[in-house]
C-alpha cells in the first residue's frame, strides 16, 4: 500500500471509528472498570495520528512477543520538534510501540515487529539501517534513572567517546558541559564532576541521563515514563526541562500521568490494549475526546 | 477468648521456635569453629618439629692428603674430595673410646648422609680453609632430630625407639661439650624433596604448584570469562545451547580423576606434552575448573541489571561495546570469585595429577612449566605415605605452606573484588 493510499484508508477508518464512539455512549449502563468498555472491540484510530511535518512516521505496526501480539495496526506520525504524548492504562503497549522507533526490541528475545517505520523517509527497519546508528540518532530515556556506575563526567562523556566526536580533551569537556547544562544539571554538579553519578538523587540522575542522551545530538529522543520514579519537585523539573528540549528535538514521552501529558506535550496518543484508539491536540483530548474510551480513561474511570 | 489473646498465644510459640532456631545455628557455628581449632592446633603441634633441626658440631680437618686432592686443588679437584673419609676420621678423633667396627658404624649414623656435601659445599666456598682445622656444623640424622625433638622418645626404652643407648650416650656427651643443637630449619622452605627426612624440603612443590597454577590461571579465567560471556549475552536461546548448558553443569561435577584421565589421553598421548610438567598439570586442572569459572561467570553477568545494558546500547552502543564496557566489569567481583572458587579447587588437586605423572619423586626445583615437578598436595600425599617418623612432622609442615598459599591466593582475591566493586 502506498502512502497516500494509507491516509485515505485511515481517514475512512477515523469517521467509522467515530461513529462507533457514539453507538458505545448509548449502551453504556453503568460506571464500572469493565463495563466503562476495557474489553470493548477498538476498530482503527480517531482524530489526526498522521501530522504534515513528520520526523517520523510509522504504519501498520503489530509488535509480537512469541506468540502473543501486543501491538495491532498502530499508524502514527511524530511531528518535528514536538513533544508527543503516549498514553493509556498499563499494559497497552504505549512502552513496547516506543521502544519499536529506535529498535530497542531488537534486544529481546522472542520479539518480532512488523509494519513501515520511517525517520527523514529512511526505513530505519532497513537491511542497511544499522541499529547502532539508528540509536545515536534516536536516543532513550528510561523509567528508572539508570546512570552507569562512573563519575558524572564519563556518564556523559559516554557517548561523544563511543562515536569519536571529540578529538581532544578540550572538546570533549566542552560538550559535557554544555549537555549538562541544557539538562539543566550542570550548577549542581559543577564542582563534583568526578563524584559517581550514582551517589545522586533520582531527579538529578534523571536528568544525569538526558544530558547523556543530549551529549550525542540525537533528533528524537523517547522518554518511556522519565519521571514515574520522581518526587513532585524533580517531576516538575524534568518536565520544565522537556519544554526546553522541545526547541532542538523531537520527543516522544510515554508516561501515566495525564496531567503530565497535559503540561508538556503538543499531542496526545491514547493506546488501549494494543490499539491506538485516539491522536490530537493534546487540548483537544483532554477537553473534547472524540472517542469514548478516551474520555472514560482521562476522567478516570479505569487506568 | 478474643482475638487478642489467641495471638499472643500463638506468638509465644512463635518467638520460641526463632529462639530454638538462633540457639541452634549459633551451636552450629560454634561446632565448626570448634573443629577448624582443633584441625589448625593439630597440624601446628604435629608440624612444629618440621620448622626445627637438630645440628652437630664437628671438628673437621681439611687436610689435603686426606682429602686425596693437591694442595692447591681447584674446585672441580676439590669437587671429587673424600670428604666421607674425612667426615668419618673427624668424628671418630672426637670419640677416641669407640673402637669397636660395630660402634663405630652406630657413631657415623648419628650424622645425616647429606654431612659430607656441607663439608665439601664449606670447602668450595672457602677453598683458603684446605689444610686447616674448622668448627663445622652438620645435620644431625633424621633418627637423631626426632629423638632430640620428643621428649616421650627420651624417656622409652632401647627397644621401643630406633637409636641404641649407646648413641643416646654419645648425644649426651655431644650436648655437654655444646657441640648439639637445635636451630631454625630454613632449609625445609629452600630445598627440594629428598629420601632423607632431614633434607627433604617442600620449595620444589611449592614452586611446582605455582607454576601450575600460573598455567591454569591463564588458560582457564579468559577461556572460562569467553564461553560465560558468549553464552549469557550472544548466544541464541535455542536447543543446542540448552544442551551445552547442561553439559556444563554436569561436567562440574564429573570426579576430577577423569579429567586426569582424559588429559593422558589427549594431551600427553595424542598431542605429546611433556608429562609431569606443570603445563600438562596446568591443562588438566584447566577442563576441571572450566565448568566453575563458566557457571559461576555466567550467574555473575545474569545478575547485572539489564537497564545498565539498555543505557548503553539506547547511547548508540555496539553490542560488544554494551557488553564488554558495562556488563563485564559489574560482573567483575562475581567473576573473580568463581575463579578463586575454581582455582583453589584446583590447588588441592591430587587425583587428576595421578593420571598424568606429576604424583612422583622429583629432587629437582622445576625452572619452567615443561620441567618435571610435583605440586604441594601431591607431595602432602608422598610424605604422608612414607614410613619415616619424621616425614609426620614434614607432611602437617607441607600442610601449613599450602594452607598459607590458599589464605594469600584468597586475600588476593578479594582484594582484587574490592578494587572492581562498584555500587549502582
Amino acid at each position: 500500500m502506498t502512502r497516500a493510499a494509507v491516509d485515505a484508508s485511515a481517514a475512512s477508518q477515523t469517521a467509522e471509528a467515530v461513529q462507533e464512539a457514539e453507538a458505545v455512549e448509548l449502551v453504556r449502563p453503568q460506571e464500572t472498570a469493565d463495563t466503562a468498555g476495557i474489553h470493548q472491540e477498538i476498530s482503527g484510530t480517531v482524530g489526526t495520528p498522521f501530522s504534515d511535518n513528520a520526523k517520523m512516521s510509522t504504519r501498520h505496526v503489530d509488535v509480537f512477543y512469541g506468540d502473543k501480539q501486543a501491538i495491532f495496526d498502530v499508524s502514527l506520525d511524530i511531528g518535528e520538534k514536538e513533544v508527543i504524548a503516549l498514553i493509556g492504562p498499563s499494559g497497552c503497549g504505549k512502552s513496547t510501540y516506543l521502544r519499536t522507533l529506535n529498535r530497542m526490541n531488537d534486544t529481546i528475545p522472542g520479539c518480532r515487529v512488523t509494519g513501515d517505520f520511517q525517520l527523514d523517509d529512511e526505513d530505519i527497519y532497513a537491511k542497511e539501517m544499522d541499529p547502532v546508528l539508528l540509536r545515536a540518532r534516536v536516543g532513550m530515556v528510561f523509567q528508572k534513572p539508570n546512570p552507569f556506575p562512573k563519575s558524572i563526567y564519563d556518564n556523559v562523556a559516554y557517548g561523544p567517546r563511543l562515536h569519536g566526536f571529540a578529538s581532544n580533551r578540550a572538546e570533549l569537556d566542552e560538550i559535557v558541559v554544555s549537555s549538562l547544562q541544557r539538562a539543566g544539571l550542570f550548577e549542581e554538579v559543577k564542582d563534583r564532576l568526578n563524584v559517581p553519578g550514582t551517589g545522586l538523587s533520582g531527579g538529578q540522575q534523571q536528568r544525569l541521563c538526558i544530558a547523556r542522551t543530549i551529549a550525542v545530538s540525537p533528533e528524537v529522543i523517547l522518554m518511556d515514563e522519565p519521571a514515574s520514579a520522581l518526587d513532585p519537585i524533580a517531576t516538575a523539573t524534568i518536565e520544565e526541562l522537556i519544554d526546553e528540549l522541545r526547541e532542538n528535538y523531537t520527543i516522544a514521552i510515554v508516561t501515566h500521568s495525564m496531567q503530565q501529558a497535559a503540561r508538556v506535550s503538543q499531542r496526545t496518543a491514547y493506546f488501549h490494549l494494543g490499539k491506538l484508539v485516539e491522536v490530537g491536540e493534546t487540548n483537544q483530548i483532554f477537553t473534547n475526546p472524540a472517542h469514548q474510551l478516551t474520555e472514560n480513561y482521562i476522567t478516570g474511570r479505569f487506568g | 477468648m478474643n482475638k487478642t489473646e489467641q495471638v499472643r498465644r500463638s506468638l509465644k510459640k512463635r518467638h520460641r521456635q526463632e529462639r530454638r532456631f538462633i540457639l541452634l545455628g549459633k551451636l552450629a557455628v560454634l561446632i565448626a569453629l570448634l573443629f577448624l581449632a582443633f584441625l589448625l592446633a593439630d597440624i601446628f603441634i604435629k608440624a612444629w618439629p618440621a620448622f626445627k633441626q637438630t645440628w652437630i658440631q664437628l671438628e673437621i680437618s681439611y687436610d689435603a692428603e686426606k682429602l686425596g686432592v693437591d694442595a692447591a686443588a681447584d674446585q672441580k679437584a676439590l669437587k671429587q674430595g673424600n670428604y666421607r673419609g674425612v667426615l668419618k676420621k673427624s668424628l671418630y678423633a672426637m670419640f677416641p673410646d669407640v673402637t669397636e667396627r660395630r660402634d663405630k658404624k652406630a657413631l657415623f649414623k648419628l650424622l645425616s648422609s647429606g654431612a659430607e656435601y656441607r663439608l665439601r659445599d664449606s670447602l668450595l666456598a672457602q677453598p683458603e680453609m684446605l689444610g686447616t682445622r674448622q668448627q663445622i656444623w652438620v645435620l644431625a640424622d633424621d633418627d637423631i632430630d626426632s629423638y632430640i625433638k620428643s621428649a616421650s622418645l627420651r624417656d622409652a626404652d632401647q627397644s621401643d625407639r630406633r637409636i641404641k643407648d649407646n648413641q643416646v650416650a654419645w648425644l649426651d656427651r655431644l650436648e655437654e661439650q655444646g657441640r648439639l643443637e637445635t636451630k631454625w630449619n630454613w632449609s625445609f622452605l629452600t630445598s627440594s624433596d629428598s629420601r632423607e627426612p632431614e633434607l627433604a624440603g617442600i620449595a620444589g612443590a611449592l614452586k611446582g604448584t605455582f607454576l601450575t597454577i600460573l598455567v591454569t590461571l591463564a588458560l582457564s579465567f579468559p577461556l572460562g570469562l569467553a564461553a560465560a560471556v558468549y553464552l549469557e549475552e550472544f548466544a541464541p536461546q535455542n536447543r543446542w545451547t540448552d544442551i551445552i548448558e547442561i553439559n556444563v553443569n554436569n561436567l562440574a561435577a564429573v570426579p576430577s580423576i577423569v579429567f586426569g584421565l582424559l588429559g593422558l589421553a589427549v594431551f600427553i598421548s595424542f598431542f605429546g606434552v611433556p608429562r609431569s610438567a606443570p603445563l600438562v598439570g596446568g591443562m588438566v586442572l584447566t577442563l576441571m575448573t572450566l565448568p566453575t569459572i563458566i557457571i559461576a561467570s555466567r550467574a555473575a553477568l545474569k545478575s547485572v541489571p539489564p537497564s545498565i545494558k539498555d543505557a548503553a546500547l539506547a547511547m548508540g552502543a555496539s553490542k560488544v561495546q554494551a557488553v564488554f564496557q558495562h556488563a563485564v566489569p559489574l560482573a567483575m567481583p562475581g567473576i573473580l570469585t568463581g575463579t578463586i572458587i575454581g582455582m583453589a579447587q584446583a590447588l588441592g588437586e591430587t587425583a587428576p595429577l595421578l593420571m598424568i605423572g606429576m604424583v612422583a619423586f622429583i629432587v629437582d626445583i622445576p625452572q619452567g612449566i615443561t620441567d618435571s615437578a610435583t605440586v604441594l598436595p601431591v607431595q602432602i600425599y608422598l610424605w604422608a605415605d612414607s614410613p619415616e617418623r619424621a616425614f609426620m612432622a614434614k607432611t602437617s609442615a607441607a600442610i601449613i605452606v599450602l594452607l598459607l598459599f590458599l589464605i594469600t591466593m584468597n586475600l588476593l582475591a578479594v582484594i582484587l573484588r574490592k578494587k572492581f566493586e562498584r555500587k549502582w
